[in-house]
């Protein structure tokens, strides 16, 4: 073997010092690169912060939307309407998510284990627009006309995979001797889950919860043909409802000025209910330390 | 001033480490000869792991890892060289075999060399692997399946794919963290008798808790406990008078 | 003692009964979708998908222009989002583990991902589409604005979180002992990414690719308030057009024949079941990959 060669390419002064060169510049470039996704969020943030602040005052978050023409008006009606839709989606599926979580985790290799994972991936990426039709042939449909509640059935379905998985991945996590401990003592098996297993992991669980809610609190596709919207007041989930997405949507899509401008002051009403729910999750988590994460 | 031809070939001077704030080694100093092998003993967690990846500069890679004092090959300061050159000259060979899944025994082989971008005519890279491998014990074994991928392998067979790895760059020291502590026993007692014939063509730092496998291989040992080196000598006097009382519980499997 | 036998033996039942709901609900949507599209399908058949008329007046359906729609808007979001997911990814899990410009990056892509869709297509019209219909004065091509081009620029930007999540995901399931290995053999960063990190972890980066690829295609608002909504088939990425689900969110409440709403139902089945086989195929090669990644 020729040693000599060897060692003086594997020593090779010029070429260290060009890998060198070469790795420092592909780190300068991959972080340039990176930092422009920068660039969107800051303008997107800015253009909501900016035009957003001028039309929220007092009677924006107090009166109902004025006609055409006439300034002023609020989107009470909207805040309202998503505080009720999204409440009503998060009573319908959490129960429903967390159990099937539960099931996931105590039969984790049983055959209807495998098919509801399964469905639930499916779910998680179907499209919201394919789950608005959903909701409108089961619940539309029979009703004969549009509602909060069906709206509630459309984003209740979104939130499903979500939070059962979230669920299972949390209560996965929680160590098997905790269980064997309490059953050991005797208590019976539903009362381990309920009693034992399920406050352990309340945190994860609550956790999916919230940032889940976020997701659905934002959505808009679902509602058209469902929630609908509607100009009114109105507290009654089996009537059509107003949201923040559906107003933003429809104001922000008008050749109005007037609009435009409440469209703005609502996106940044959303955006900040969204990261504060967002920011609530982490409190949350970060409060109750040990346990799972 | 010592003569120079008793130059050691490595030599740690005042040897810290940290992670963040926490002080994981204190004040290590030593130095190995050429062509010895040196074991590594202490309980778990004394930082046996920490010295050698300080030795390849290793160390300073991990998240909040820092180090302070010197280390000297062939009377050289590692911080003043770059860490592609310290590695070149000082191999490492892992507690789990890891060759890299994508590549062939062969590629494996001459791993450093396609990763750092070195081009050898074919035949040079054809001599450089059987080289290594017979180095390593593994060419006979291996010599009609170069093109399998190296996870084919068992792991003892593995382990020592990873060892030719290393071989292959033509290194000074040979840095071992635990290397057959994932083997079974007959594929041990390969390795062990791999490292003493490797010491003709390198000087070997080994990190073992098998204290009969140190009093098999190797010429020194250096004694570790809780950061601080307790011992350094000859592995057979250190084995039969410890000077330390620490280093005699130890041997005597009073703890670790 | 009898009664906490019956109430374990409900609670069981309870436990079991969610997941066969949970089980049932996307078969469930899928047989209601197909339902509702059989007066379409009945009608059409396979020329639905080729057809390039979309007319409702006339009463004549084909979803051609809504598929070209869909494809191009979210391969050119892919290919426009890739480099920047893939950076991000990389700045993520391993150039710059700590530091300020990683937690900057990090902290923006998790504020990107939070972002409603809505939002998104409002700053796009207001912002994004004056600004490319500017540009499309100055290159002296119609001036529409609110075009192919603008649903992918906007669907771009949404997906980076999504995608680069994924890829980073698939790069920490690499065991971290091969990078040593690479590292302690002189690997500089960029080598040891460029001939170990990235080789290994090619299917995943694939499966990342097409799950983002499932979530452009479903995507609906954004999307709907920048393209233009025309059911002609565009000729080139600065004219306006529209998508499956913008076709379907834009014109479901007005569609007052049965034969028209059946006809937006069927491109919501086709929507479906085409996600629903990029998120299973994609989801399946991960899971592969994690097995692989973990075993040894
Ligand atoms: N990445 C790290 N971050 C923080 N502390 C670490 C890290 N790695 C190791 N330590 C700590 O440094 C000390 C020394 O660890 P090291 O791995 O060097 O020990 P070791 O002697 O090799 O142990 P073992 O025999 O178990 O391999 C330990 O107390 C350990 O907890
Ligand atoms: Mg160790």
């Amino acid at each position: 073997m020729d040693t000599v060669y060897l060692k003086r390419i594997l020593e090779d002064e010029k070429a260290i010092r060009q890998r060198i060169l070469k790795n420092n510049l592909s780190g300068v470039i991959i972080t340039f690169i990176s930092s422009l996704v920068v660039v969107p969020l800051v303008l997107i943030l800015a253009y909501l912060l900016i035009n957003g602040i001028s039309s929220i005052n007092f009677d924006f978050i107090t009166q109902l939307p004025k006609p055409v023409g006439e300034a002023g008006g609020g989107i009470v009606n909207a805040i309202a309407g998503s505080a009720i839709i999204v409440f009503l989606a998060l009573v319908l599926s959490v129960p429903p998510a967390v159990f099937g979580g539960i099931y996931l985790s105590e039969y984790p290799d049983s055959k209807l284990s495998a098919l509801v994972r399964f469905s639930n991936e499916i779910l998680q990426g179907t499209p919201s627009i394919v789950i608005g039709i959903f909701a409108w042939v089961l619940v539309v449909v029979p009703m004969g006309h549009f509602s909060a509640f069906s709206g509630s059935v459309a984003l209740g379905i979104m939130l499903i995979p979500i939070v059962l998985k979230a669920t299972e991945e949390t209560l996965k996590r929680i160590p098997p001797e905790l269980r064997e401990a309490a059953a050991s003592m005797g208590v019976p098996y539903h009362r381990v889950i309920l009693k034992v297993v399920v406050p352990t992991g309340l945190k994860g669980i609550v956790n999916g919860i919230l940032l889940g809610a976020t997701r659905i609190s934002g959505e808009t596709a679902p509602l058209l043909f469902t929630a609908f919207g509607s100009p009114f007041m109105n507290l009654h989930a089996g009537k059509p409802m107003s949201s923040l997405p559906l107003v933003i949507y429809n104001y922000a899509t008008s050749p109005y000025d007037e609009w435009h401008k409440l469209a703005w002051g609502a996106s940044l009403l959303l955006i900040l209910a969204v990261f504060g729910i967002n920011m609530l999750a982490r409190i949350f988590v970060s409060k109750q330390g040990g346990g799972t994460q | 001033m010592s003569i120079k031809t008793e130059k050691p070939l490595l030599q740690l001077n005042n040897l810290s480490a940290y992670f963040h704030d926490k002080r994981i080694l204190k004040d290590v100093n030593f130095s190995v000869e050429n062509s010895k092998v040196v074991s590594i003993m202490g309980p778990s967690g004394c930082g046996k792991t920490t010295l050698i990846r300080c030795v390849n500069r290793m160390h300073e890679m991990s998240p909040g890892g820092t180090a302070a004092g010197s280390i000297l090959l062939d009377g050289e300061d590692l911080n003043q060289l770059n860490t592609i050159t310290v590695r070149r000259k000082i191999g490492m060979v892992f507690q789990r075999p890891n060759p890299f899944p994508t590549m062939t025994i062969y590629e494996n082989v001459i791993a450093g060399y396609l990763l750092n971008g070195i081009k050898i005519p074919k035949k040079l890279s054809l001599e450089i692997v059987e080289d290594s491998l017979s180095k390593a014990a593994l060419w006979d074994e291996v010599k009609d399946s170069l093109n399998k991928k190296g996870t084919y392998l068992s792991g003892g067979q593995q382990q020592r794919l990873c060892i030719a790895r290393a071989l292959a760059m033509n290194p000074e020291i040979l840095l071992l963290d635990e290397p057959t502590s994932a083997l079974d026993p007959k594929a041990t007692s390969r390795i062990e008798e791999l490292v003493v014939q490797l010491k003709k063509n390198v000087t070997i730092l080994m990190v073992t808790h098998n204290i009969a496998q140190a009093a098999r291989v190797s010429d020194d040992t250096a004694f570790m406990y809780l950061g601080e080196l307790v011992e350094y000598g000859s592995t057979k006097e250190m084995f039969t008078v410890p000077k330390d009382k620490r280093t005699e519980e130890y041997l005597t499997g009073k703890f670790g | 003692m009898n009664k906490e036998i019956f109430s374990e033996k409900a609670f069981k039942l309870i436990l079991k009964g969610t997941g066969i709901v949970i089980f049932m609900i996307p078969a469930l949507l899928l047989v209601t979708l197909i339902v509702q599209s059989v007066p379409a399908v009945r009608a059409y058949g396979a020329g639905f998908i080729f057809r390039q008329t979309w007319d409702p007046v006339r009463e004549i359906y084909g979803a051609l222009p809504f598929l070209a729609g869909t494809l191009v808007t979210s391969f050119l979001a892919l290919i426009l989002a890739f480099p920047f997911s893939f950076s991000v990814a990389l700045i993520l899990s391993e150039y710059l583990k700590e530091g300020t410009a990683a937690a900057i990056v990090k902290s923006a892509v998790e504020l990107l991902a939070g972002i409603p869709s809505v939002i998104y297509g409002f700053w796009g019209l207001l912002v994004l589409v004056p600004l490319i219909r500017k540009l499309e004065l100055a290159a002296g091509i119609p001036p529409y604005g609110v075009s192919i081009l603008a649903a992918s620029i906007i669907l771009a930007i949404m997906i980076i979180p999504y995608a680069s999540t994924i890829a980073r995901e698939v790069m920490s399931m690499i065991p971290p002992d091969i990078k040593e290995a690479a590292y302690s053999l002189g690997g500089t960063h960029w080598e040891v990414q460029r001939k170990v990190v990235i080789p290994t972890s090619y299917s995943g980066i694939f499966a990342g690719v097409l799950l983002a690829l499932g979530r452009a295609l479903g995507e609906t608002m954004a999307v709907t308030m920048v393209i233009g909504n025309t059911n002609k088939l565009f000729s080139n990425i600065f004219e306006p057009g529209n998508t499956m689900a913008s076709v379907i969110a834009n014109e479901f409440t007005e569609a007052v024949s049965d034969l028209y709403l059946s006809s937006l139902i069927e491109l919501g089945l086709l929507l479906f079941i085409v996600t629903a086989l990029i998120n299973f195929i994609g989801r399946l090669i991960i899971k592969r990959f994690e097995v692989k990644g973990a075993g040894e």
